[in-house]
């Protein structure tokens, strides 16, 4: 058996003086679907860069794909937290996808015709051929979330890291980012590991949940971790878990004091079918 | 007129301002292009301004004013590689180390007693007025330069455009911003040798920006560039040998129809056939599905 996608022992992150989130220990394991959730600041993203490379642990270990995480490791694939591009960015979807194959590289970086061919196949593989070659910046929020997943995709990673990848979507594209996220994890049955502040657009998927507050965590499948009684200890103060229409809502009494759970979105909620059904706390 | 231009070209200042004009030009126009992406005008213009305290320096002392200028550039980059990591944080590091290195030129400049002169050819160049020696200097710096580009293309421009996954796939993000400050440093003392330090922008910047109106492929836009800084060169230089007026008054304005072209006439031109190339795709791809 091969080595997990990511194994934390007694992890604790500290991030200017302020512990981040301490003692995690947890593996997420080969060929899992891991959602990690939690309110903003609460060190989603910082578990990424650790993951990356990019920071380091003040107490404990980590190990990502059986080794200490390295800065540049090809075998992870990453899609940042999305951001509105300049509209004037010189830069081609197709050119952003290639990046991701050999943009670390020294040089200028002539014509290959394998990397063309591979560049071309992510993109293919996204369905994003009939805007490749428009400027970036004037494409939709959605048509750029896909050329990003091709950019991850295209270095054939063990580990897709996505950092927020549903950020300012709409629900019909959220559905299709998570679609392509899905059809990858299932054909390759690689890991994916997804920060998301709102679970139910990959509910389908997720094996397993890490939910992050305030330094503490807790983690297991979404019916184990998404409850009440969970939530209600790890936030420390009372949440409700309700269930509506197959989605899952955590509403907490804490709002707009102290802390908050990041469910603005989810009062009211829009259906699938465009209905609004209003949440009361 | 073109008997004239034929007569000036035999002689030797004349082709050595050519040669040296075209290395300035490669190096200038594939700057320019990061000096835009990254958004670093204000950076340019302060390692120009105090390039002019070091030539003013150098004058003084009696060394070459070419390399008294490429260590106020180089100085001065190294000073804000070191202070202003930060996007926000650099721009008024830059303010304060210019104000104060600016000074200090004026300083140097009237303990010299050929002050009017030389601070013309400082502020506004002379590419024709440098010295055989400069000339293979201009020509060395500008080779490292190129051959530092070549070497660092690929991941700069990947810094430049998407920093954050660029730094997940291990590029040196920050090496390479002090690095990039380095190569400016150079760019900015060649430059300034055709333009001078006040019309540094328009060899630093203007090629670039206009590039960028023209087309989305990096590659081609760093090619566009690189014409549009040649064509003002050298177009400059030649048109100044037989007009007498300054080369810097002739890169300016060519540069700046380049453009006012690029921007108005062409590039909404070619935009526009990339909308509707765009469009008739995406269409054809619905259909086909």
């Amino acid at each position: 058996m091969s080595a997990p996608a990511v194994r934390f022992d007694h992890a604790t992150l500290a991030y200017g003086g302020r512990e981040v989130w301490r003692d995690l220990s947890l593996t997420f394991e080969e060929g899992s679907f891991v959602a990690i959730l939690g309110p903003n600041g609460s060190g989603k993203t910082s578990l990424l860069r650790v993951v990356l490379g990019l920071a380091g642990l003040r107490a404990g270990s980590v190990e990502v794909l059986g080794q200490a995480p390295r800065r540049g490791n090809p075998a992870i694939g990453y899609v940042p937290q999305a951001q509105a591009l300049d509209r004037d960015l010189p830069l081609r979807g197709r050119d952003l996808v290639r990046l991701g194959l050999d943009g670390h590289r020294w040089g200028i970086g002539r014509p290959d015709r394998a990397v063309t061919r591979r560049v071309a196949e992510a993109i293919a593989s996204v369905e994003a051929g009939a805007y490749a070659d428009a400027p970036l910046g004037r494409l939709s929020g959605g048509e750029q979330q896909r050329l990003r997943i091709a950019q991850a995709l295209v270095g054939d990673p063990q580990l897709l890291l996505c950092d927020e990848p549903l950020a300012h979507l709409d629900l019909r594209h959220q559905g299709e980012i998570t679609e392509l996220v899905g059809g990858w994890h299932r054909r390759t049955g690689r890991s994916v590991v997804f920060v998301t502040h709102d679970v139910n657009p990959v509910l389908a998927l997720v094996d397993r949940v890490l939910f992050v507050v305030n330094g503490r965590w807790a983690a297991g499948t979404p019916d184990e971790v998404l409850t009440a009684e969970r939530l209600t200890a790890l936030y420390g103060s009372h949440v409700d878990v309700l269930r509506v229409h197959g989605r899952i809502l955590v509403i907490g009494e804490a709002f707009g004091a102290g802390f908050e759970i990041e469910e603005p979105h989810h009062l009211p909620v829009v259906d699938h079918d465009g209905d609004v059904s209003g949440v009361a706390r | 007129m073109i008997a004239q231009l034929v007569h000036l070209l035999g002689y030797p200042f004349v082709q050595h301002a050519i040669e040296a004009g075209i290395v300035i030009a490669i190096v200038s126009g594939v700057v320019s292009r990061f000096v835009v992406a990254r958004n670093m005008a204000f950076a340019v213009h302060a390692l120009s301004e105090l390039g002019f305290t070091g030539s003013a320096g150098a004058i003084l002392l009696g060394v070459s004013p070419v390399l008294g200028l490429l260590s106020g550039t180089v100085i001065t980059a190294l000073f804000i590689g070191a202070l202003g990591v930060r996007v926000r944080e650099r721009d008024s590091v830059v303010g304060v180390v210019m104000a104060f290195g600016l000074g200090l030129g004026v300083f140097f400049l009237t303990l010299y007693s050929g002050f009017a002169t030389q601070a013309f050819a400082i502020l506004f160049g002379a590419i024709t007025g440098v010295s055989s020696g400069d000339v293979v200097l201009l020509v060395a710096i500008g080779a490292v330069t190129l051959a530092a580009l070549a070497v660092v293309y690929r991941p700069l421009m990947f810094a430049t455009v998407d920093p954050e996954v660029a730094e997940a796939r291990g590029v040196p993000v920050g090496l390479l911003a002090v690095v990039f400050l380095l190569i400016m440093a150079a760019a900015v003392a060649e430059a300034v040798q055709v333009v001078g330090v006040l019309l540094i922008l328009t060899l630093l910047i203007t090629p670039g920006a206009t590039a960028e109106r023209l087309t989305a492929a990096p590659g081609a836009a760093t090619a566009i560039s690189i014409g549009i800084a040649l064509l003002s060169v050298l177009g400059g230089i030649l048109l100044s040998l037989l007009t007498n007026v300054p080369v810097s008054v002739f890169v300016t304005s060519l540069s700046f129809a380049c453009y006012l072209v690029g921007r108005f006439v062409v590039g909404p031109w070619l935009i526009g056939r990339q909308r509707a190339l765009g469009d008739a795709m995406r269409i054809h791809s619905a259909a086909t599905e």
